[in-house]
This record gives structure tokens, C-alpha cells and sequence, in this order.
């Protein structure tokens, strides 16, 4: 019966989604140094200096790659809650599980250098813009999937739990985005404007770019090695985990 | 339905028992939004500028001391795993449990909330559209704190861990409800933020019970 192309399931069960992720990883880790070494070197060297920031703009190739990808990340770890609630594949939950810190660390990266960028620029670390409110927001989501799922000794529940909490959290982004937008509008006439960026050079949005790519490959690496771990962890009692090889030596 | 109710009456029943949990939540209320004014300071003018948001902030806090106990007890004695088994469908019961819960810790908040406006000098209209937007607000925090409540259900440290995964969903009740009063003092008109509250509130009616459901299903299992 299974005449299909390319069986989507085969690669659901942890056994033979190990060694796969075994061998993407270097190859992930590969890509992130390329595209950071270029990236970097764009940044730093070859992009022009801001007539209005100075230097200190710079600070943009993190920061505005780990924004998107915090907010890409908590996306891509509720589809995976999503997947595991509906085919109720154990492969599901530990990847949700091995993209949540991943995601903390973007939203805590961009909080964090989105401070540094602000002292400077704003003569604040920190302002009630509404981007800003938001990603604390989704900041603090992401510590609450990552409290919940370790608050459940039982691995299956934490996963399904956490799948559920994912989900509510997707639905709720944009609501809350919106909603802090619409407060911050009515409270107080914006002063500062993000949203029109002025044009910007070639080169800057070239690093910008890289940078990007250069982060997407370190999550993707990361969440690999991070759900590598956890199926060992889960499937210690396995015949399968029993021989490999990094197990037996 | 008829089920439902008799979830409802229960529930109430077992609150109207144990009245001090309830009374417990009222008074924390009245003591969180009567510490502002001591740590503020006493001026008219600014007291008015943030009674909607202390007394919105306090209303959330409040109905947070119930969440836990929404499901903790018929977990204990095995109650729930009879309404899972039940014939009726799980969602209308749980359903019932939100309405008591609202019935008892979210309704006393709406009718104590005007006194309290009165101590930072609202004016009648204000304290009006309070009223109103905690009548819309409360069922919501109520709906959304019941997923939070069957998430936690029977987990260590379940108390704190809540309020974390629950307090984020809190902010933009917060933001329209608070923001209703506001735009009413401000001359704005809080039609807009009343709307949007109201719809919030349809989709969690929808939503919440559904997914508080799930999370019931994977807590039994």
C-alpha cells in the first residue's frame, strides 16, 4: 500500500530522526559561520556609516535578526504544537520543546540590545513603544512555556500542555500586538516612529540580511542538537539508544 | 444546558459554604486599590489619572486568587473525571464551572468597583463606563484564566506558575478595558474600546471553554 514518494511520517519517529538530525547539524553550523562571517564583515566594514546615528546604528544586524526570529520562532513552535496535538507524534512536542529556549534568547537578544540601541539614539533604555511592549510580552510567553513544561514531571503531558499553551499564545499575538499599539497611539502622541525607517543604504540592508540568514541557521542548528538531546534523554530505555555509539562509550 | 445550571447552582452553593474565600478575594481587592493612593500620594488630579488602570490591575489580581481553586478540588475528590465521563459534553460543564466562577469572584468586583472609583474622585459618567467595561471585562479574565487554571491542574508550584502563563493573556483586557475609562475622561468616547472588549469576549466565549476542555482531557488522562 505505501507506494507514496516520500513517506512523511518515516521521519516522525525519534529513531530515525536522530541520526538525520546527527548529520544536518555540522551542515547548519557550516551555514551559520558563513553567513555570520560574511555578514559580519558587512556590518562592520563595508557599510556605511549612518548620517544620523553614527556608528551606533550598527548594533541593528543583531538586533533586528533576533526580533525576527523570536517572533518567527514562537510561530514555528506552535505549529509544531499543532502537528503534535493532531497526529500525536512524541517528535512534535520535543521539537516545540527544543525551540523554546531558542526563542527566549532572541526575545531576551532584542530586549537587550534594543536597550543598548536606545540609550544613545533615544536617551532612554527603555520607552512604552509598542514594539517593545510587545516582544516583552512575547518574552514572557516564552518563560511561561518553557515554567509550564518543566512544572510536569510526566514528558507526554508536559508536551501536550505545552502544546495547548502555544496555541492560546499563537491566537493571542497579534491581539496583543495590536492592542499595545492602540494604547500606546491613545496614550501619548508616538515620538518616536519605527515603523518608517529611513531608506536605507544598499550594504546595510545586504549585512542585514546575512545577519538574518546567519541566525535562522544558528536556531536551526541549536533546535537540532537541543531536540537530539532530548530524545536521548526520553528514549533511554530504548534498544535503539542502548547501541549507538555515543551512548555506549 | 439543564446540566450546565446544575453546575452553576453547585458551584455557587459551594462558594455561598466556604464564604471566606470569596469575601477573602473582595477584600484583597479593596486593600490593593486603597495602597495606591498611600504610595502615590493623596493629590485629586493624579488619582484620577490612574483609577482605571489600579483598579483594572486589581481586578485582574483578584480574580486571579480564584483561578486555582476553579478545578483543584473536583480533581481531588474525582469529581471531573465523572463530568469527562459524563453524557453531557465536557465544554458545556466546563462552561458552567466559568459562569460560577465569574458569579463569584469576577460579578462582586463589578459592584464593589464603583465604591472604590469613588475614593479617586471619578466623576458619575466615569465610574459608569467603569462599570460597564468591568461587566464586558471580567467573564474574559474569568474564560482565558480557565485555561491557565486546567493547564496547572495537580502540577507543583501550580499557584505562581498561573499567574505567569495567565498574566500576559491578561494585557490587552487590561489595555481596552483600563483604556475604555480613560477615553470616557479624556472626552474620547469609549465606544471603541467598549466594542473590542465585547469582541474579545465573543471570541474567548467561543475559544476558551474549548481549549480550558482540552487541557482538562490531558490533565485526566
Amino acid at each position: 500500500m505505501n507506494n507514496k514518494i516520500i513517506n512523511w511520517f518515516r521521519y516522525a519517529s525519534p529513531q530515525s530522526f536522530y541520526p538525520l538530525a546527527g548529520r544536518m547539524v555540522p551542515w547548519f553550523w557550516a551555514l551559520t559561520a558563513a553567513f555570520g562571517v560574511v555578514g559580519l564583515y558587512i556590518s562592520f566594514f563595508v557599510a556605511p556609516t549612518d548620517a544620523q546615528q553614527g556608528e551606533g546604528y550598527r548594533i541593528i544586524f543583531i538586533h533586528v535578526p533576533a526580533s525576527w526570529m523570536s517572533m518567527f520562532i514562537y510561530c514555528v513552535m506552535a505549529a509544531w504544537a499543532g502537528l503534535g496535538l493532531i497526529f500525536n507524534t512524541r517528535l512534535s512536542g520535543m521539537m516545540a520543546s527544543a525551540l523554546a529556549p531558542t526563542g527566549a534568547l532572541m526575545a531576551f537578544l532584542s530586549l537587550w540590545t534594543g536597550a543598548l540601541w536606545g540609550k544613545p539614539m533615544w536617551g532612554a533604555w527603555w520607552v512604552w513603544d509598542a514594539r517593545l511592549t510587545s516582544e516583552l510580552i512575547l518574552f514572557f510567553l516564552y518563560i511561561g512555556f518553557i515554567a509550564l513544561q518543566s512544572a510536569i514531571d510526566d514528558p507526554r503531558r508536559a508536551d501536550k500542555a505545552g502544546a495547548i499553551l502555544a496555541l492560546v499564545g499563537v491566537v493571542n499575538i497579534p491581539i496583543i500586538y495590536f492592542s499595545v499599539k492602540w494604547w500606546n497611539t491613545l496614550h501619548q502622541g508616538s515620538t518616536i516612529n519605527l515603523t518608517k525607517a529611513p531608506s536605507m543604504a544598499q550594504t546595510m540592508l545586504w549585512g542585514m540580511l546575512l545577519m538574518a540568514l546567519c541566525f535562522w541557521m544558528y536556531s536551526i542548528a541549536v533546535a537540532l542538537m537541543r531536540a537530539r538531546a532530548i530524545i536521548l534523554e526520553r528514549e533511554t530505555h530504548t534498544e535503539w539508544v542502548k547501541q549507538l555509539v555515543e551512548v555506549k562509550s | 444546558m439543564k446540566s450546565m445550571l446544575a453546575i452553576i447552582r453547585r458551584d455557587l452553593l459551594l462558594a455561598m459554604r466556604r464564604k471566606s474565600e470569596v469575601l477573602t478575594a473582595l477584600f484583597f481587592f479593596m486593600i490593593v486599590v486603597s495602597l495606591f493612593p498611600l504610595g502615590i500620594g493623596p493629590e485629586p488630579a493624579l488619582l484620577r489619572k490612574i483609577a482605571p488602570g489600579v483598579l483594572w490591575v486589581a481586578a485582574l489580581l483578584a480574580t486571579m486568587l480564584g483561578l486555582q481553586r476553579m478545578f483543584a478540588p473536583d480533581h481531588a475528590d474525582g469529581t471531573l473525571e465523572q463530568m469527562a465521563l459524563s453524557p453531557t459534553p465536557l465544554g458545556l460543564l466546563v462552561g458552567g464551572k466559568i459562569a460560577a466562577h465569574w458569579l463569584v469572584s469576577g460579578l462582586p468586583l463589578v459592584l464593589l468597583a464603583p465604591v472604590l472609583g469613588l475614593q479617586f474622585d471619578l466623576d458619575a459618567g466615569a465610574l459608569g463606563v467603569l462599570v460597564v467595561t468591568l461587566l464586558v471585562g471580567t467573564p474574559l479574565l474569568s474564560l482565558i484564566g480557565a485555561i491557565g487554571a486546567a493547564l496547572t491542574l495537580g502540577i507543583r508550584g501550580g499557584g505562581v506558575l498561573l499567574s505567569l502563563l495567565v498574566l500576559p493573556l491578561y494585557v490587552p483586557a487590561l489595555i481596552f478595558g483600563a483604556g475604555a475609562v480613560d477615553a470616557h475622561i479624556s472626552g474620547l468616547g469609549a465606544g471603541g474600546h467598549l466594542s473590542l472588549l465585547a469582541a474579545l469576549l465573543a471570541l474567548a466565549v467561543f475559544f476558551a471553554p474549548w481549549a480550558t476542555t482540552a487541557a482538562l482531557r490531558i490533565a485526566l488522562e
